[in-house]
């Protein structure tokens, strides 16, 4: 019996695999992912990264809309301090990030979701490091399913529903607590 | 509708190996949109582009995504490839599957399900993405060259020649740097003076320099083609345009211990001084923190000026009626240059020897490093290059050379090879060899790395002509016994214990980045290494361009290098910066923030936030002209594309372009 719920666990364990996005800025830690990939240090598959131009164009609800897509953690990386290439994005992203956490926070996220992290673009072995770290705390966690509950509970999902199956735009701009959806592309 | 085409690279078989290239084709071959999806072994070749353009015309594609290597690696390859068959560039982009997906993954079922996912996040947004045009720019055909050593002198000199002007900034009173300190030159043994000095004049001459030695550049501002820089010119005290160099300044100082930097420590200067006799501009600077007057004057908090203190070089000035020494440039002064580009040219540094303190360095005068001995078989230097040691000025008759000692040592910091080492030590024991006949020369080493044009041959010839003594093997312990210096070590080949008395030991010590590279490069906007040396754009390809576009590398900052290479990538960089002046206006990338008039509330956080100051004020008027709002409006030449006004907008009226809001989050849908 025992056994068996072993097996089921290593089963399930199988089955779900954490999804971590990374923002990373263009000019240090793309770099440095870059640098991880030419010294072919090897690191965990379970990342995703999405490339901007610098860790200052991060809008906290790019986060949000990243867990409300079933991300199960989320990584923000950029220069480090001082070291920005736009001179001080990294400094308003900073700001911004602090605020954010504790706002994240406050609405029960686990902050071990959601990381930070300076790598810059000499740093490959560091990336590597950190997406690893990231990914196993993320395991450790299970998948992310407090989004969900947040929303089902607020009755936006239902909500849409209703203006979907209502005619109505549900899915055109962002809903007061949700963010803007994607409109489709011509 | 869209039309998009995928080509995925099999990269021979970096990305082959483990990811299923043809899988990720088939995969996205079904995403929404994509009509056109191939895999192909390397389509970075000829045969590879032309995939992509012919695939363009057949299927009348309207964007292109390249799923291979990094961006930085090969996105213009590509880009010019679309815009080739008339599709607007910037609908193209890659997936990045190699650096960030086959080389750092080994299941291959893993890092084909991401590769596909990577593929399907950039079709997203690519299918948003908007046709741009580059912006224009003008171009100020006037480069800035930081550093006066040999790097910044080549460079200057082959960007002045073809006919540009070139601003020379040199933190010394001098230029030439280090190459001005050495005796002789491996691999041809000619005296590194003799062929340096009359560029250094070059310099000095020619019409189209402007030189500011004893300058530092504080701030940079502006980017490709239109950089404006601060100089900091830190005080000299003496008027250059009344100085003749006569040197009876210098004679008169009553300072006359203070260690000369130039001879590293092995001889003094004055307080007034210029560093050699053979410096250009031949013209002394006062030291303030060693000068008695200006150490007076401080005490007191009065300017120099107005203190009575020594004031002996001023007497012995023979300019009349105005003297060239004068108190009264006692504070630094700023000038600001506008430049179209950037070269630097910085150097290296070495540790102090205090740091090796195993081998008896810092502690014993007889333990010096290469520089020093440089200084001491130099003509220019303390001992007019007569083979004498520090200490009591006796012959050396056994010298013991040193190498690796902080270089290939990861405990030390330094986990590089510096280079250089290998041969200036084979160099090191012929010069001593043909100063010292019946002397011994031994030199301790792990590999001797001799790779370049008639370097093999050149330690060779230490060995065979001159009788240099090599040992393979590391160096524990160095100490003192009576007047000699006891080496010991290991000879890893004879696998014997190795006692030496010597009379002097020569440390081969590891070449470091110059102190306050990593100030400079944050000021410039630049990446530097963990070592802190400054980073090429790309190791191979593009070896002396740095990330920010206009800035050009030269010489031992980016890395330890021999002067031959060093002027190699000098004259390299100045043929990028005059390719770049070549034309009036630049092409500049069009990723920039815009402003949507209608929704903007005039907070201006976005003003606020702005590192470059791009944001401007914009008024609105109806057609009486009555004022109707304010609304951000963005300069175009000057925004960098950061897009921190667009994340910081309240009410979401500014986007920038290549990455708006709707593109961002088309690519987290689509994970």
């Amino acid at each position: 019996m025992e056994h068996k719920e072993q097996k089921d666990q290593v089963s399930a364990q199988r089955v779900w695999q954490p999804k971590v996005i990374a923002f990373v800025c263009n000019w240090c830690t793309y770099a440095g992912a870059d640098l991880a990939g030419t010294s072919r240090i090897k690191y965990d598959a379970n990342i995703r990264v999405i490339r901007l131009p610098c860790t200052g164009r991060i809008d906290p609800l790019f986060v949000i809309k990243a867990f409300e897509q079933g991300a199960d953690g989320v990584l923000v990386s950029g220069c480090h301090p001082g070291d920005c290439h736009y001179n001080t994005g990294n400094y308003h992203a900073r700001r911004r990030w602090t605020l954010f956490r504790e706002l994240l926070e406050f609405v029960g996220i686990d902050l071990r979701r959601v990381q930070f992290a300076w790598v810059s673009a000499a740093e490959g072995a560091k990336w590597a490091e950190v997406v690893n770290e990231m990914v196993q705390h993320v395991r450790e966690l299970g998948p992310f399913e407090g989004y969900h509950v947040m929303l089902a509970r607020s009755g936006r999902d239902a909500w849409l529903e209703k203006a979907a199956a209502g005619g109505g735009n549900g899915s055109g701009k962002g809903v007061a607590g949700g963010t803007p959806a994607v409109q489709k592309a011509e | 509708m869209a039309r998009i085409g995928v080509f995925v690279c099999h990269c021979g078989e970096n990305i082959g190996r483990t990811v299923d290239a043809a899988a990720v084709a088939a995969a996205a071959s079904k995403f929404s949109g994509v009509v056109h999806a191939v895999d192909y072994k390397y389509m970075c070749s000829d045969p590879g582009q032309n995939l992509i353009r012919q695939a363009i015309k057949e299927k009348r594609l309207t964007g292109v995504v390249v799923a291979a290597c990094s961006p930085r690696m090969h996105e213009p390859t590509f880009r010019r490839a679309t815009a080739e068959s008339g599709v607007n560039p910037f609908l193209c982009e890659m997936a990045n599957v190699r650096e960030h997906c086959s080389w750092v993954h080994e299941n291959r079922e893993e890092a084909t399900a991401k590769a596909i996912d990577l593929v399907r996040v950039i079709v997203e947004k690519v299918k948003r993405n908007q046709p741009l045009v580059p912006i224009k720019v003008p171009v100020t055909r006037r480069a800035l060259v930081i550093g006066g050593g040999i790097a910044g002198i080549q460079a200057a000199l082959d960007i002045a020649n073809g006919g540009h002007e070139v601003i020379l900034v040199e933190k010394d009173p001098s230029i030439g740097g280090h190459m001005a300190q050495l005796s002789e030159t491996f691999p041809t043994l000619d005296c590194s003076q003799c062929i340096l000095t009359p560029r250094m004049v070059e310099v000095a001459q020619h019409p189209k320099i402007k030189l500011y030695v004893y300058s530092e550049v504080e701030e940079v501002k502006g980017f490709i083609g239109n950089f404006e820089v601060k100089i900091r010119r830190k005080a000299t005290s003496v008027n250059n345009a009344l100085c003749t160099g006569c040197g009876a300044c210098q004679a008169a100082c009553v300072v006359k211990k203070v260690p000369s930097e130039f001879n590293r420590g092995l001889g003094s200067r004055t307080a007034i001084y210029s560093p050699f006799l053979q410096a250009v501009p031949n013209k002394p600077v006062i030291d303030q923190e060693n000068c008695l007057r200006y150490k007076a004057a401080q005490k007191k908090g009065i300017p120099p000026v107005e203190s009575t203190v020594c004031g002996k070089c001023l007497q012995a000035c023979p300019i009349a009626p105005q003297k060239a020494v004068d108190f009264s440039l006692w504070q630094d002064t700023f000038v600001t240059e506008k430049v179209g580009a950037i070269v630097v040219a910085t150097g290296f540094d070495l540790p102090p020897l205090s740091t090796y303190g195993e081998y008896g360095a810092g502690k014993y005068a007889d333990v010096i490093d290469g520089m020093q001995f440089e200084r001491l078989a130099s003509a220019s230097g303390p001992t007019q290059g007569a083979m004498k040691r520090p200490s009591d000025g006796k012959e050396p008759k056994e010298v013991v050379f040193i190498q690796c000692v902080g270089s290939r040592d990861n405990a030390r910091g330094c986990a590089y090879c510096s280079k250089i080492c290998c041969m200036y030590t084979a160099k090191h024991t012929m010069l001593y060899k043909h100063k010292v006949h019946d002397g011994k020369a031994s030199v301790f080493y792990m590999d001797v790395r001799a790779a370049g044009k008639d370097y093999d041959e050149f330690w060779r010839r230490a060995v065979e002509e001159d009788g240099a003594q090599y040992l393979r093997g590391r160096v524990s312990k160095v100490y003192k016994r009576g007047d000699k210096l006891i080496v010991k070590g290991v000879d890893t080949l004879s696998g014997e214990l190795v006692e030496i008395k010597a009379d002097m030991v020569v440390l081969a010590t590891a070449i470091v980045a110059q102190r306050g590279a990593e100030r400079l490069a944050q000021r410039l906007s630049i990446a530097y290494d963990m070592n802190k040396f400054l980073s090429e754009a790309h190791p191979k390809l593009r070896p002396v361009e740095t990330n920010t576009a206009g800035i050009f590398l030269a010489g031992a900052c980016q890395a330890p290098k021999d002067i031959p290479d060093t002027v190699a990538q000098a004259s390299g960089a100045a043929s990028k910066v005059q390719g770049l002046f070549s034309s009036q206006e630049l092409a500049r990338d069009p990723t920039v923030a815009h402003v949507n008039e209608a929704a903007c509330v005039a907070c201006w956080y976005c003003a606020d936030c702005c590192p470059y100051g791009a944001i401007e004020k914009k008024e609105i008027r109806d057609k009486k002209g009555n004022l109707i709002k304010m609304v951000a409006s963005v300069n175009e030449g000057v925004c960098q594309g950061c897009g921190l006004c667009a994340a910081t907008c309240r009410s979401k009226s500014v986007e920038l372009d290549g990455f708006k809001d709707e593109q961002v989050y088309a690519e987290i849908v689509a994970l």
